[in-house]
């Protein structure tokens, strides 16, 4: 990262525990806005549990992150951090968009309500409205004429690319991927990537967790390695993915490449 | 289909003989029969003996005095037995619903003092018997010769004679409501958190607070759930309300008990009282199984609503001569 833009999200000393064990074990990052984030790693890591953190889903133990210059999750009340109130949380996630490694549609919605119910419910978008630019979401992710079909009638890819319209459908200012092919049967895993490409060079700011190190070659604009808590290495991906500098990042390429 | 486990000591192919090839051949040929279940013919004649004594009896024993039920099934008394029953059955499950699903919220919820009393009332009230929850309520005056409603401690705003307040269908609606509650409050923890924390997180994701997650996210999810059992939990209840005879309440048993303490006819007033719980159970079932089939749970076949001709399809289907079934 050479420019001097201000980041989207910075991240600092973030800690986060369940129990004894240690997830997070001190994170700082900036991820500035238009960047493609790609984060890989062994599982158990901390990589799903960091991004599940820049939406709160996840209460942080310690450090900050910061979005767009706002601290997520809390506020400052004298010489402490307070959470915020369920109202405020919900604002601040409706700025960040998440797609789930299990897709997490609403199975009681059809492909079509699960796009408009985000700004019907949340932004008092008019349902006219709402439709109006869910039937172009669900075109942009090639799923113009699948509206009225129920999750379970749609494949895997179709229900995770449903999900990435439902993601968008907010506006978000950044948007999150947990591990979003790992469900998948592999012949479906492409048509997820290329709305995911799409994405990405039309400028959304993304985070992406993957397993992917394919697409995070092509599509990432930086790239982390993450092994036990901590960032291990970081920098732009083909650097990071051809001339590693750490054993543990060696012994993780070899390993999945 | 039942494994089958019977012997073959006969015929010769029991399954540790080798088949040569020229065999398997032959074999390949053959009609695949259906297994003989000759213990099903067996129970279906005992049982069609039953029937018949018991059709029998019915018809022959004069005791059964069928048109003094006749005459009864349509009485006007009995008839108001009826629509109390409905009327007790109707307002207990709505204070049981209400109930259930404010005590489950609040089992479920952070805060550790709803959780406690929660689970300390469902504990009170599932470990006494609703009988005893009724005589209870019926005899509140004893306990409290005066109700009143007003700032604790401070005057009150409306007061009274406890009697006033708690008649005996007050009293028998809000003890059966009461500890309806509590057995509601179980099924809807259990829809509740039968629905994948996925669900939860994805809904928070789009930035629903947490109130508007339940309402559009968790809670139709869970009804799927939630309504098998609490269409148990109603016709328990219409059943349950003839407890509230005990304080001498007309509902449809008091009403029989009523008339049959004037003129004896004991058998006939039971069997009217009988014949319109089977009527209101019926059309409950029937009721209920058409919610279920609204909120599409045909994947999951539930045998407790299998009907009649349903069982009748599966013997038929299994049994040795194999029909059009499969």
């Amino acid at each position: 990262m050479t420019t001097p833009a201000v980041p989207l999200l910075r991240a600092r000393k973030v800690r986060k525990s369940f129990g004894h064990i240690e997830v997070l074990r001190g994170i700082d990052l900036d991820v500035c806005s238009g960047d493609v984030l790609c984060i890989i790693g062994p599982s158990g890591s901390g990589k799903s549990t960091f991004l599940r953190c820049i939406n709160h889903l996840e209460k942080i133990d310690g450090g900050l992150l910061m979005l767009d210059g706002k601290p997520i999750g809390y506020r400052r009340r004298g010489n402490a951090l307070r959470e915020l109130k369920d109202r405020d949380l919900a604002t601040l996630r409706s700025q960040v968009g998440m797609v789930f490694q299990h897709f997490n549609l609403f199975p009681h919605k059809t492909a079509l309500q699960n796009v408009t119910e985000g700004p019907m419910r949340v932004k008092g978008i008019s349902p006219a409205a709402a439709r109006k630019e869910a039937e172009q979401l669900l075109e942009r992710v090639g799923l113009g004429q699948f509206g009225t079909k129920y999750p379970r009638q749609l494949s895997g890819g179709q229900q995770q690319r449903v999900a990435i319209a439902r993601a968008l459908a907010m506006h978000p200012k950044l948007l999150l991927f947990d591990e979003p092919t790992s469900a998948l049967d592999p012949e479906l895993v492409g048509d997820v990537l290329e709305v995911m490409r799409d994405l990405a060079s039309d400028g959304m700011t993304m985070i992406v967790v993957t397993h992917e190190i394919g697409f995070a070659r092509e599509a990432a604009s930086n790239l982390i390695f993450m092994d036990g808590g901590v960032i291990i290495e970081q920098g732009n991906p083909s650097d990071v993915l051809s001339n590693p500098n750490h054993e543990r990042t060696k012994a993780f390429l070899s390993a999945v490449l | 289909m039942t494994p089958d486990t019977s012997p073959k000591a006969s015929g010769g192919t029991a399954t540790d003989v080798n088949v040569t090839l020229a065999e398997a051949d032959e074999l390949a040929d053959l009609r695949v029969e259906g297994t003989p279940h000759p213990g099903r013919w067996i129970a279906i004649a005992i049982i069609l003996v039953l029937v018949a004594m018991l059709g029998h009896t019915l018809v022959t024993n004069a005791r059964f005095e069928w048109p003094v039920v006749q005459h009864y099934l349509f009485n006007d008394f009995i008839f108001g037995g009826v629509l109390r029953t409905l009327e007790l059955t109707g307002l207990a499950m709505l204070i049981g619903i209400l109930g259930g699903i404010a005590l489950a919220i609040a089992r479920l919820s952070e805060n550790p003092i709803l959780n406690y009393i929660s689970r300390l009332y469902i504990w009170a009230f599932r470990g006494t018997p609703v009988l005893v929850q009724v005589l209870i309520l019926f005899n509140l005056s004893a306990l409290f010769p005066r109700l009143s409603l007003g700032i604790p401690f401070g005057p009150d705003f409306v007061s009274g004679s406890a009697n006033t307040f708690l008649g005996a269908f007050t009293a028998a609606v809000v003890a059966l409501g009461l500890n309806e509650a509590a057995y509601m409050a179980e099924i809807v923890r259990g829809g509740l958190l039968a629905v994948d924390p996925g669900q939860r997180d994805a809904a928070s994701a789009i930035g629903m607070t947490r109130l508007k997650s339940m309402r559009y996210i968790v809670l139709p999810q869970a009804m799927r759930i939630i309504i098998p059992p609490t269409g148990n939990e109603v016709i328990g209840m219409l059943k349950n309300t003839s407890i509230v005879s005990v304080i001498a309440l007309p509902e449809l048993l008091f009403s029989a008990q009523i008339i049959y303490s004037r003129n004896y006819e004991t058998i006939p007033l039971l069997l009217v009282a009988s014949i319109w719980y089977l009527l209101m159970t019926t059309v409950l079932t029937l009721a209920q199984t058409r919610l279920e089939r609204h909120y599409g749970r045909s994947d999951r076949s539930t045998t407790a609503g299998m009907g009649a001709w349903a069982l009748f399809r599966t013997v038929r289907s299994s049994m040795p001569k194999r029909g059009a079934a499969q």
